[in-house]
């Protein structure tokens, strides 16, 4: 047996014995994630069970290196491990911006002593993490951010307001750009700092969206205080670190709606007439769907294995991120065609409390987020394309 | 598998890319157009692709093939498109190969797989009867004799029809119109009597005719595969040769994407370069995601074809993709070159003209939507 195979029967053997039941069926949506963080609430004993079993092992962020709380495996290990996962379709133990932003940016631009003190408590779940980079007058034009952040020595004073801060509520930390040079031009004068949530110069203001829900935060800055030992990267040089945390935001972004089911859904919905989805107009619309979606499924495996063979995906993942979310916006408007007037019941038994209506309103905002769709055409027209600006 | 080339497939794209800019680049298509040549394509060059091993290219190697795999057919496909290189490439090292090897026994492998492989005996599929892709749908009456068969009807669509020199015909040796079983497969030769070979001009100016079967008799050994059978063989040939079609497909639209990209950085108006607008800027970003997008599922398809197994679902997916977004990709060429777009003296026009046509063969996106929907269970 070559040691893949024997590593994946092993996992095989694992999983088996470690993953909880309720872990095996599917999550009904982002009420059902494990976020972590220190005043996350379990909503079962399995689902804190499967975070224990799974952080001690390091395989809630299976590739990153032992030393960090990580799995240690390789590439081709961690395409097992998902597998097997897959198999037995267990869930996700954690999802958090800590995994999926923050510590691939540690790993690439933290020093060794930032390294140990933060990515083994996001591998665990022990600390959640939030995302401080737009403001009220940076969105797009991120850069034209204007939060301040003054040296004192071995600390920085922060002041300023971030906006739509998803979860900063519930973050007990937070990765921030700051301008740390109000003379420079606009994308030399940021950094890349990481501080406590939880000081009394952090305040948060939730926001509701018009799923209902109330993810995202208001974010303000009075007298915050940064220790200058968690600059990652060099002071004014945060703009290249902001850059890279966001490929991986859009790749991760990308693929979030395929595994919503569609087709089975539909037949099971309207029924079948010889093997056919019974309304013909949808069936056609959901072929063409399923057409797109598939093909894109592939392109991000693609991507995936061009990554392991060294490539450098770059500006590729604004294509991923552009595609997957709108391709996404375009799934949950079939499955409201699908549902018919039953997916807009708003609160109630029948519904589950609206949650198809809720998650389809929550897709909107996938090509908003993480840049909009815009600037991702933007990127891959100048920098694949080379357009004129 | 890696969803990516290997060292070996990357090489191969690498030689076919360079072969097919240099031999055979769209000015001679376009003098095959304007010189009236009646093959439409070039056997000088038909003969250095044999040599380069395309016309083997599926062909196993003690069939005297080069064996590079439907990953490979693929590779040299797209070159193609990229260049509209003719030549009966497609019709017989990827259709009629296939499906030898698909359907013959070993005598009819061993005795026409070495002649397509060195390109000196070119054969081709006729299947289509009317302007719709329905293989089950054939009607055309094999009728069994003592001393073989007796073929009469009419198809239609046959690509490179008028160069081969030998048909591989679908026929109904029992059963009726739009039947599964009692479909037949007949190598027939061009020369047969009562076979009439009409050469159709077409759009995309390459060679397709239509064939007209006046109870053409041949003997029992031109059966190829199983008597009722065949599409249990022409499926997966079938499906080999769209996802190489998809290929082609693929090259044209990447190629419309450079040139388009390169006049939006060549092209002033308003006193500035048109690349620099918005509006086109999306457009063309748009198309090069739809072409990436594209490429995977051809990817896909090809690797899952050299896997082996059934392989519908993938092909459907490839073929249905690569002609939405061709046709989106030439589309967009014309529109953003203006009014040069539409001159015949530019190029962009042969390729919206071949891509059209290749989008139509062997089913179109509709056929293929629907068969996907079919394979993947509603
Ligand atoms: C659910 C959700 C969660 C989020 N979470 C976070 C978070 O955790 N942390 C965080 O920092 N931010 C977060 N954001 C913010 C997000 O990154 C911004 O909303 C986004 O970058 C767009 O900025 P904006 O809202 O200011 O829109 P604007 O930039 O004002 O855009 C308005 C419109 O103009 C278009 N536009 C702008 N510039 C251009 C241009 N150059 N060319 C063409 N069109 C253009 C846009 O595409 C858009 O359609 C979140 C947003 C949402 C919706």
């Amino acid at each position: 047996m070559s040691d893949l195979e024997a590593f994946r029967s092993e996992t095989r053997d694992w999983l088996e014995t470690n993953c909880p039941p309720l872990m095996r069926t599917p999550s009904t949506g982002e009420a059902d994630i494990c976020w972590g963080g220190k005043t996350f609430v379990f909503q079962s004993d399995d689902q804190k069970l499967w975070l224990e079993r799974m952080g001690a092992r390091g395989w809630t962020v299976p590739t990153w290196p032992k030393e960090y709380g990580g799995g240690g495996l390789s590439k081709e290990e961690a395409k097992i491990l998902a597998s097997e996962m897959r198999r037995i379709k267990a869930r996700s133990p954690l999802v958090s911006f800590g995994i999926w932003m923050l510590g691939p940016a540690l790993l690439k631009f933290g020093t060794h002593e930032q390294k140990l003190e933060h990515l083994p408590k996001i591998a665990r779940g022990e600390i959640r993490w939030c995302q401080g980079y737009s403001e009220p007058n940076a969105g797009s034009d991120l850069a034209a951010l204007a939060t301040k952040a003054e040296d004192k020595g071995d600390h920085y004073i922060i002041n300023g307001q971030k906006v739509w801060t998803s979860y900063a509520d519930k973050a007990d930390w937070i990765f921030c750009l700051v301008r740390t040079d109000f003379e420079a031009s606009k994308h030399t004068g940021i950094s890349f700092i990481l501080f406590d949530m939880d000081q009394k110069g952090v305040t948060t203001k939730p926001i509701l969206l018009i799923s209902g829900n109330s993810p995202f935060c208001e974010t303000f800055f009075d007298d915050a205080i940064a220790l200058k030992s968690n600059l990652v990267g060099e002071e004014n040089k945060g703009w290249t670190i902001a850059k890279y945390l966001l490929t991986h935001e859009r790749t991760g972004i990308s693929d979030m709606g395929l595994p919503t089911p569609l087709n089975a859904l539909a037949v099971d919905k309207l029924g079948t007439k010889n093997g056919e989805i019974a309304d013909k107009m949808l069936r056609h619309q959901i072929a063409e769907h399923e057409i797109d979606a598939a093909a894109f499924m592939f392109t991000l495996e693609r991507a995936k294995d061009e990554a392991k063979a060294g490539g450098d995906m770059g500006a590729f993942s604004s294509m991923l991120k552009g595609y997957g979310t709108e391709l996404n916006k375009d799934r949950h408007e079939l499955i409201l065609k699908v549902n018919g007037s039953d997916a807009f019941e708003w609160e109630g038994q029948f519904s589950n409390n609206g949650e198809i209506a809720r998650n389809w309103l929550r897709t909107k905002a996938n090509s908003i987020e993480g840049g909009t769709t815009e600037v991702q055409l933007n990127i891959i027209a100048k920098r694949i394309l080379n357009l004129p600006a | 598998m890696a969803l990516i080339l290997n060292e070996e497939q990357q090489l191969l794209k690498e030689s076919a890319d360079g072969f097919f800019a240099e031999k055979a680049p769209v000015s001679q298509l376009r003098t095959l157009r304007d010189d009236k040549v009646e093959d439409c394509f070039s056997r000088d060059l038909w003969k250095e692709m044999a040599e380069m091993g395309f016309a083997g290219i599926l062909v196993g190697e003690d069939h005297g093939g080069a064996d590079f795999g439907l990953v490979g057919a693929g590779l040299v496909a797209e070159a193609m498109g990229r260049n509209l290189s003719a030549s009966p490439f497609h019709a017989s090292s990827v259709m009629a190969a296939a499906l030898i090897e698909a359907a013959g026994n070993d005598q009819q492998k061993s005795s026409l797989l070495p002649a397509i492989a060195a390109g000196e005996l070119i054969a081709t599929l006729a299947i289509d009867e009317t302007g719709t892709h329905d293989p089950e749908g054939s009607a055309m009456k094999a009728v069994a004799s003592d001393t073989g068969y007796k073929l009469s009807g009419m198809k239609t669509f046959v690509q490179e029809g008028g160069a081969a020199g030998h048909y591989i015909v679908l026929a109904r040796t029992s059963g009726e119109r739009g039947d599964r079983d009692g479909l037949s497969l007949f190598w027939v030769d061009r020369r047969a009597k009562g076979l009439i070979v009409d050469r159709s001009v077409m759009t995309d100016s390459r060679n397709w005719a239509k064939l007209t079967f006046e109870g053409v008799h041949v003997d029992a050994g031109a059966l190829l595969g199983d008597e009722g059978k065949a599409m249990d063989a022409l499926d997966p040939a079938l499906d080999k040769a769209r996802v190489v079609l998809a290929a082609e497909l693929l090259g044209i639209a990447q190629e419309c994407l450079d040139r388009t990209v390169k006049y939006l950085q060549e092209r002033k108006q308003f006193g500035v370069l048109i690349g620099s607008f918005q509006g086109l800027q999306h457009r063309a970003a748009q198309l090069f995601s739809e072409i990436e997008v594209t490429r995977s599922a051809i990817l896909k398809a090809l690797q899952m074809g050299d896997a082996g197994g059934d392989f519908r679902w993938f092909a459907s997916l490839a073929k249905a993709k690569a002609c939405k977004t061709a046709e989106l990709a030439t589309n967009e060429a014309i529109q953003m070159h203006g009014g040069i777009g539409m001159t015949d003296e530019f190029d962009i026009g042969f390729f919206i003209k071949r891509a059209r046509t290749i989008q139509t063969l062997y089913g179109d996106y509709n056929y293929h939507a629907d068969r996907f929907a079919h394979c993947s269970g509603y």
